[in-house]
């Protein structure tokens, strides 16, 4: 699988940012050019140079070094909200797809509520319980992509459980644990790893988002956001500064949702295997679902 | 020769007594009664929507949720209706296999096709995995699939039509069912291949339900039938008098629709 994955410059580009990603984020946990929390007012607003690779901030503080130290921010909140993402995900896929009509039913009106809930809301609702912290932001992104992921993935069970070869599979005497874990969960898959490479992507942003609001990590956690929300301050003085950060979170959110897709098409045997029939039947590819196919990240 | 539609009273055959199908008010099935004896094939025949799909649904329990099933389906003396679904699954397959319309639709994509014969294998016979692959390879050859051992090991979207359906007979037969249920099993093939999947047919001992709308491949492959109109059944009979002298409007229209096809292009037999 990894090496169809290779096979796509998408799944390329996205394995390589990401494992650069994860490798600095571990780098950043020994060394970082210099003290990224070290203000230095005698040496603010300085360009690139040897010593300070992507210059100073408006204390002085060196650009590169906090960069790298909010790769871990960035690594944590993508991995935390996917974790929290999936299991909320599964678990209310579940409730709503496999249980009893009225449960589950009631479960699609129940999803319907949640997922107008914004996760700004969700966030300031925590931070108010909780006070502001990194795991507030993990938390709220994680609950309300685990919402929508159960919405979108809901729909593709029933989907699913209604189509041909499930119907020809229990004809065929397959029972419910069968279906379940041979048809539905292999043939939802694909949707659920899109969606889950999506939420982690928006995780990302939502915690820049957040941060930027006050919401997030605290001053002494580096984070791209904050560091986002710091330096667009001056942009209009001094732009290349809030470029960094900006182009690392436009990276990163961008790898992590073409992740989603190359994965999608590296497991789908429709697009990695060679059409084999003589006289050659065109493949029954399905058109592209809308829900299986990445749009775009909307923070 | 006793009329092999008329409800009988043996144990052995599939006997289908009264079934009938509500979707909300409406009843989609009334009433259908036919026997299919041991190792005979009767034909249902009747327009879109007559309700051949759902008899043949209702006969594997596989009715769409929100439907009620009345009447009784016994199986060489055992009801099937109102077995509660883990029950009546045990009998999916081992007592009544079904072959669909649409081949193209009914493999699971993401699965190799040996996976998917050797599944009911496993189920019904109780196979290991190593006998089920070989299993399934005696299954593959016996529907007249050309280079099994890497026929199975494809993905249903690498084989044709025609060798998709030869697949699902092959699944539905994994379990060695006394009776089978087609629902228009040829109806997506072309001519050609439609005649070879008809072979296969023919030559399988199971008792059999087909439906279809097609009324050269009904003259083919049964010997009676009956016609469905609107979820009821309005005919029954031998096939060669249902054709000579069709009773009911519903069949004079199947039949004249049949002609009027016919004279517009000459059926030329397997060759076209």
């Amino acid at each position: 699988m990894i090496r169809r994955l290779l096979a796509r410059p998408t799944g390329v580009f996205a394995v390589v940012v990401l494992g650069l990603l994860v490798v600095l984020a571990v780098v950043s946990l020994v060394w970082t050019p210099q003290d990224p929390f070290r203000a230095d007012p005698f040496h603010q607003w300085e360009p690139p140079s040897p010593a300070h690779w992507f210059g100073t901030d408006a204390s002085g503080r060196d650009i590169a070094s906090y960069l790298l130290a909010g790769t871990r921010t960035t690594v944590l909140v993508a991995v935390g909200s996917g974790v929290i993402a999936s299991v909320v995900g599964m678990v209310l896929t579940a409730i709503g797809s496999l249980t009893a009509r009225w449960v589950r039913e009631g479960t699609a009106v129940l999803l319907d509520i949640l997922v107008a809930f914004p996760t700004l809301l969700t966030a300031m609702l925590l931070t108010a319980i909780a006070g502001g912290s990194l795991g507030v932001v993990i938390v709220s992104v994680g609950l309300s992509f685990g919402v929508t992921i159960a919405r979108v993935a809901r729909g593709e069970i029933r989907r699913i459980a209604r189509s041909d070869y499930v119907t020809a599979a229990r004809a065929s005497g397959v029972g419910g644990a069968g279906v379940l874990f041979r048809h539905l969960v292999p043939n939802a898959a694909p949707l659920f790893t899109v969606q889950l490479s999506l939420a982690m992507a928006t995780a990302v942003l939502a915690e820049a988002g957040l941060s930027y609001l006050g919401y997030g990590a605290g001053s002494n956690t580096a984070s791209w956001g904050s560091m986002l929300a710091d330096l667009q301050t001056y942009i209009g003085v001094h732009p290349w500064s809030a470029t960094w950060p900006g182009a690392a979170i436009a990276l990163v959110v961008a790898a992590l949702s073409l992740l989603g897709d190359a994965v999608r098409d590296a497991t789908d045997p429709r697009l990695t295997t060679n059409d084999r029939a003589a006289g050659g039947a065109p493949a029954p590819r399905t058109p592209d679902d809308p829900a299986t196919t990445n749009t775009g990240v909307t923070a | 020769m006793s009329d092999a539609t008329t409800p009988g009273t043996a144990a052995s055959g599939l006997e289908v007594r009264g079934l009938t199908v509500r979707i909300d008010r409406r009843t989609i099935l009334d009433d259908v009664t036919f026997t299919v004896p041991p190792g005979r094939r009767v034909g249902v025949i009747g327009a879109s929507g007559s309700g051949k799909s759902m008899t043949s649904l209702a006969l594997m329990g596989l009715e769409p949720t929100g439907a009620t099933v009345t009447g009784s389906v016994r199986l060489d003396g055992t009801e099937l209706v109102g077995l509660p679904d883990r029950e009546r699954a045990r009998h999916r397959g081992a007592g009544i296999g079904m072959v669909f319309q649409e081949p193209g639709t009914a493999l699971d994509p993401l699965r190799r096709v040996g996976a998917q014969i050797a599944e009911p294998l496993r189920l019904h016979r109780g196979l290991d995995r190593r006998a089920a692959a070989a299993a399934a390879l005696d299954l593959a050859v016996s529907v007249g699939l050309p280079d099994p051992e890497s026929m199975l090991r494809q993905y249903p979207h690498q084989l044709s039509g025609g060798q998709r359906q030869r697949i699902c007979i092959a699944m539905a037969m994994a379990g060695q069912p006394s009776y089978l249920v087609a629902d228009e099993p040829t109806t997506a093939l072309d001519v050609t291949t439609e005649a070879r999947i008809l072979e296969l047919f023919e030559g399988l001992t199971a008792g059999m339900v087909f439906v279809t709308h097609d009324l050269a491949v009904l003259a083919r492959i049964a010997d009676t039938a009956v016609v469905l109109d609107a979820g009821r059944v309005v005919e029954h009979g031998s096939v060669a008098g249902l054709l000579a002298a069709p009773q009911h409007p519903a069949t004079a229209a199947l039949v004249d629709a049949a002609r009027a096809t016919a004279r517009r292009a000459p059926r030329t037999g397997g060759s076209a």
